[in-house]
């Protein structure tokens, strides 16, 4: 039995059967990782050993965890206590946490198993994971192109069944864009839902923590555990209502909105009629499919380039070689000291969107640049407001395009922010979002996106799961199918 | 012609928390370096604020306090600056939204009383604590400096005046009042040598009647309200010298040597401040409610102005005495204890007013760091009241006690000073004294009354003091009218 | 639109130390970037509210309860620089 395919759900009730083991199923992971991290690079930190131990206790403690055993690939960007936490970054090489981030010690406390810290942008910022101070991490379905980004090492992972499941974090699409890369689920929770203590911030009123899953369910699942109240996080909230793992059933009684802006033009055309195919089975599994409008959709990437790096700027100006990471040597004074390591430890990309930011906010351009940006974000929240007068929850194609080649974009900043064209108006709004696979373009994965009103992730579940049966994607990546 | 000085003031309060503005170390002075922070006030990468209630509280209290008014909404911005004690690179604070607004505070110059006053009131939080190496352990001239973040974080109110203040003594006496009105609050410790007070002016010159304010010069972080007078008089001076030469004054940071008595021009700063402030998006806005206001005047401690009132009308005090016993928070609070001790608040107050705070101006200490304290002071009043010695032998008591330490009976024992009321004791002496001044008799039974003094103060002499002047005067009368 | 100076102005308030030929490559893309980002000054944004956050929460807070530091050795630990008990910096000043 291919133990790769089997999703979080499946295993936890083969090892509550004694079907399967909680050693041999993080073995097989730890296999599949011997076997093709070389190519795909998914990983920055591996915790071989630690892993081993812990799918070992959780043997033995059997299944009174609700997640005992399930081997889990972690973001870099997550703090670890005792275990390396970069960002991607030169700037944190060799860093060791003192703590453990919220989200991470809650999957922890439910039993899963650590197997590593994955490879992702620097600090969070790409659509490629080829921003990673370490080197690029590679599409586990072709590996001359990208996995998507920032998340692209946990998407990568999942993908080619080097972990069952994985953490990521979304600021302008860093999940859904990568899973719908990689050909998985990948859900970008509301804002507030889940705690941001201890993720390394990026833009803090975008940043979520996610999941990034083989299924829905498993998505539901982990999604379950992550949610909640933080006393350490003064902008998490409890989740209204208590996350349930979706049954199956079809999608009549739901109106459905496709956002004209996001499903056009912009669109290649292979994506398009995958995502337009998705949309008829929709229908077909009886939801009311209509063309839904948010009229500022093509201002949300401008002002989305002003807002994240404008926090951005000030969030990474803790990295200045005094209490932790990269120092450079032999500076004169202190000034001399930050400007040398601060270059040093940021790479390329980072470097840019700083200076973005510092722009953005600089005296004389706040008002022009951060002040109506801020604006331009009510016009988004108002725009989504109205249509869920309408839809009950709304979609679009997740990506443009496919996953790009390699290199094919590392030199065109402007072109690699539109990659985020469909995903960043859910972070404007703080909506929930979540990304499945629906179908193969020229034998790379399209994902369809879903989005709904804050704290709705029960409604868009749902309709995400019937959608998934529905469509029935249920192709893997050659990595996981070679073993069967 | 004549020159108007213009002054504004900026103050930055510590609060007297028991944790930190955004985490849970302690707030503390000094100990020993890097032992009381954690990811938060390290700014290490994941961490996130959340805010001290209680520094809300207090920081509502000194709104209320200084008559402001609170605007409904505040919210924290981010200001983005780099320096080794600024660990996130920028310090959470408010800008442009601050929590108070247009308040006063009056303050009595020169036998006139004069309201100052305040532009805003807002919360923000405290750097970490640089120690520069080398030879002066200044800033300038030092190879490298440590880094202790103890103090990172400690929620620090800043409270700015609007330019009414027009001399160094009226800045002084602004901050006399302020000091004591935040003491009486209960909001923060005021210690200027530990920091938790500290003070920057802007000061500048006009001739008198002109409406335009001069440019300005910024005086910062002077370490008391002596230096501040101090200071601000030297700046005046160097500014009005200026102008009478016709130079230009430029706005720029002044240092003051407390040394020298001599004001020097810090360098200007090789770029220009660029704060770039935006809305602290880990913090979500302040919302001072009717009921949170109410909550917060709910406990909100008596203020000096209100505990003189109390004083008069209830203690029946003088309003000087009422004035000078609340001008002081530890002074006031040694009286309320003296007084629910011992009842008689006139009493009390002419002991502190007379004998303590001879005493504790003569040697520098502050009422609660007295070594007499109210339960001992009051011990002493009882041997005065009850005759066991005299009023003024109990000045010579209190003198002791505040020199050694050692309670009133102890000194009164040790020195055997109790008051001699026994009659048969005292009749003898004063039958001596009779005999032995016949002149005196005479004078006395001629009608020239004033003489029985003469014969206390002899009865007093072989006493050593300690006959009881009531009982020696009855006696004498007596035997002087046979 | 962004000049090398502007770029120049902005690498010192960010704190980077650029080279002359970083300062032409970041001034060219910084002005691609922007030039796209000033589609939203087609907008007419008068009367609209700014949104900084989108949670209506206010007024979060934590009891003033001490919680335990970590160690001396535990804040140090990460330091580049330390002596003694502190972080050490080069000085602040430069002679």
């Amino acid at each position: 039995m291919n133990l790769l395919r089997l999703t979080a759900m499946e295993a936890l009730e083969m090892m509550g059967r004694d079907e399967l083991s909680a050693g041999d199923l993080t073995g097989a992971f730890l296999d599949q990782i011997d076997r093709h991290e070389g190519d795909v690079a998914a990983y920055l930190y591996v915790n071989e050993a630690g892993a081993r131990e812990q799918a070992a206790a959780a043997g033995g403690r059997g299944g009174d965890r609700s997640l005992n055993g399930i081997p889990t690939a972690i973001k870099d960007v997550l703090c670890t206590e005792g275990m390396r936490t970069t960002c991607g970054s030169r700037m944190l090489e060799g860093f060791v946490p003192v703590y453990t981030a919220t989200c991470v010690s809650r999957l922890a406390e439910a039993g899963v198993v650590n197997l590593g810290k994955t490879n992702m942008d620097e600090f969070a910022m790409g659509s490629s994971t080829e921003n990673s101070a370490f080197g690029p991490t590679r599409n586990p379905w072709d590996l001359d192109r990208v996995p998507g980004g920032s998340s692209g090492g946990s998407a990568a992972a999942v993908a080619a069944g080097e972990a069952m499941w994985a953490l990521g974090s979304d600021t302008g699409g860093s999940i859904r864009q990568p899973a719908s890369f990689c050909g998985i689920v990948g859900f970008k929770p509301t804002y507030g839902s889940v705690s941001r203590y201890g993720l390394v911030a990026f833009a803090s009123s975008f940043d979520q923590v996610g999941p990034l899953t083989r299924s829905v369910r498993d998505a539901a699942l982990m999604l379950q555990h992550l949610v909640g109240k933080d006393p350490r996080d003064s902008t998490s909230v409890a989740h209204p209502e208590e996350i349930v793992i979706p049954r199956d059933q079809d999608l009549s009684g739901l109106k459905i909105g496709i956002i004209s802006e996001l499903s056009g033009g912009g669109i290649d055309a292979g994506v398009r009629e995958v995502f337009q195919q998705a949309v008829r089975t929709m229908a077909e599994a009886g939801a009311e499919m209509e063309t839904a409008s948010i009229p500022h959709a093509e201002y949300c990437i401008p002002a989305y380039y002003i807002l994240a790096p404008a926090e951005a700027s000030a969030n990474l100006a803790r990295y200045d070689g005094v209490r932790f990471g990269l120092r450079a040597q032999g500076a004169r004074d202190v000034i001399e000291m930050y400007e040398e390591t601060r270059s040093l430890g940021f790479g390329d990309e980072v470097k840019r969107r700083i200076m973005l930011g510092t722009y953005a906010l600089s005296s004389g351009y706040y008002d022009a640049y951060y002040g109506q940006a801020q604006k331009v974000r009510t016009l988004v929240v108002n725009d989504f407001d109205a249509a869920f007068r309408e839809f009950d929850l709304l979609v679009s194609p997740t990506t443009p395009t496919t996953a790009f080649g390699l290199g094919e974009r590392v030199d065109d900043p402007l072109t690699m922010y539109m990659s985020d064209i469909c995903t960043v108006p859910a972070n404007l709004a703080g909506l929930p979002a979540i990304s499945i696979p629906v179908g193969l373009d020229g034998g790379m994965p399209v994902g369809m996106q879903f989005m709904g009103p804050a704290f709705s992730a029960n409604r868009l579940l749902q309709a995400a799961h019937s959608t998934e049966a529905a469509v029935a994607f249920d192709r893997v990546s050659p990595l996981i199918e070679e073993q069967d | 012609m004549d020159y108007e000085p213009v002054i504004g003031l900026e103050i930055h309060v510590e609060l007297s928390t028991r944790s930190k503005m955004f985490c849970g170390c302690r707030v503390e002075f000094g100990g020993e370096p890097n032992t009381r922070t954690c990811p938060v006030c390290l700014a290490h990468p994941g961490a996130l604020p959340v805010m001290n209630r209680q520094a809300i509280r207090y920081l509502g209290r000194i709104a209320l306090a200084l008559d402001c008014r609170i605007p409904e909404r505040s919210i924290f911005h981010r200001k983005n600056y780099f320096y080794p004690d600024l660990p996130k690179g920028y310090q959470i604070s408010q800008y442009d939204q601050p929590f108070a607004v247009e308040g006063g505070l009056s303050v009595n110059v020169d036998g006139e009383t004069a309201t100052v006053g305040i532009e805003r009131v807002h919360m923000e939080e405290d750097t970490a604590k640089n120690i520069h190496a080398g030879v002066s352990g200044r800033i300038a001239g030092s190879l490298y400096s440590l880094i202790d973040f103890n103090r990172s974080g400690t929620p620090l109110v800043e409270i700015v005046t609007k330019p009414h203040i027009h001399s160094p003594q009226a800045a002084r006496s602004f901050l006399n009042r302020l000091k004591n009105t935040l003491q009486f609050l209960d909001v923060s410790d005021c210690n200027m040598e530990e920091g938790s007070l500290r003070c920057d002016a802007n000061v500048s010159v006009r001739t008198v009647g002109d409406q335009e304010l001069g440019v300005k010069t910024e005086l910062k972080n002077m370490n008391s309200f002596r230096y501040i007078e101090k200071g601000l008089s030297q700046e005046i001076e160097r500014q009005i010298n200026m102008l009478e030469n016709g130079e230009r004054i430029v706005q720029q940071t002044v240092h003051f040597d407390v040394v020298t008595g001599e004001i020097s021009p810090l360098r200007s700063k090789e770029e220009a401040h660029d704060y770039r402030y935006f809305p602290e998006p880990d913090l979500v806005p302040l919302v001072a409610a009717a009921d949170f206001i109410a909550e917060i005047r709910g406990e909100m401690p008596e203020l000096p102005a209100d505990r003189a009132r109390r004083y008069v009308s209830e203690h029946g005090l003088p309003e000087y005495d009422a004035r000078v016993l609340t001008s002081d928070r530890e002074l006031s609070d040694y009286y309320e204890e003296s007084v629910s001790l011992y009842g008689d608040a006139k009493t009390v107050s002419n002991w502190i007013m007379g004998e303590l705070l001879a005493y504790l101006n003569n040697a520098g200490v502050t009422a609660g760091e007295c070594r007499v304290t109210p339960t001992a002071l009051v011990e002493l009043l009882g041997m005065v009241k009850s005759g066991d010695i005299s009023a003024n032998i109990g000045k010579e008591v209190f003198t002791g006690m505040c020199e050694t330490g050692e309670s009133a009976t102890a000194i009164v024992q040790r020195k055997g000073l109790t008051q001699i009321s026994d009659t048969d004791e005292l009749e003898s002496l004063i039958k001596q004294v009779i005999e032995e001044n016949p002149s005196q008799v005479e004078q006395y039974r001629a009608g020239k009354e004033k003489v029985i003094g003469f014969f206390v103060g002899q009865v007093m002499k072989r006493t050593g003091g300690r006959a009881n002047p009531q009982v020696v005067n009855r006696l004498l009368k007596e035997r002087l009218a046979e | 639109m962004v000049n090398h100076d502007d770029v120049r102005y902005v690498a010192g308030l960010a704190k980077l130390k650029l080279a002359e030929e970083e300062l032409d490559r970041y001034a060219v893309q910084l002005s691609t970037i922007l030039n796209h980002i000033n589609k939203i000054a087609e907008l007419d944004l008068d009367g609209v509210e700014p949104t900084s956050h989108v949670l209506k929460l206010t007024n979060v807070f934590r009891e003033d309860e001490p919680q335990s530091s970590i160690s001396q050795e535990a804040a140090l630990a990460n330091g580049p620089e330390v002596e003694g008990n502190a972080f050490r910096v080069p000085a602040i000043v430069r002679k």
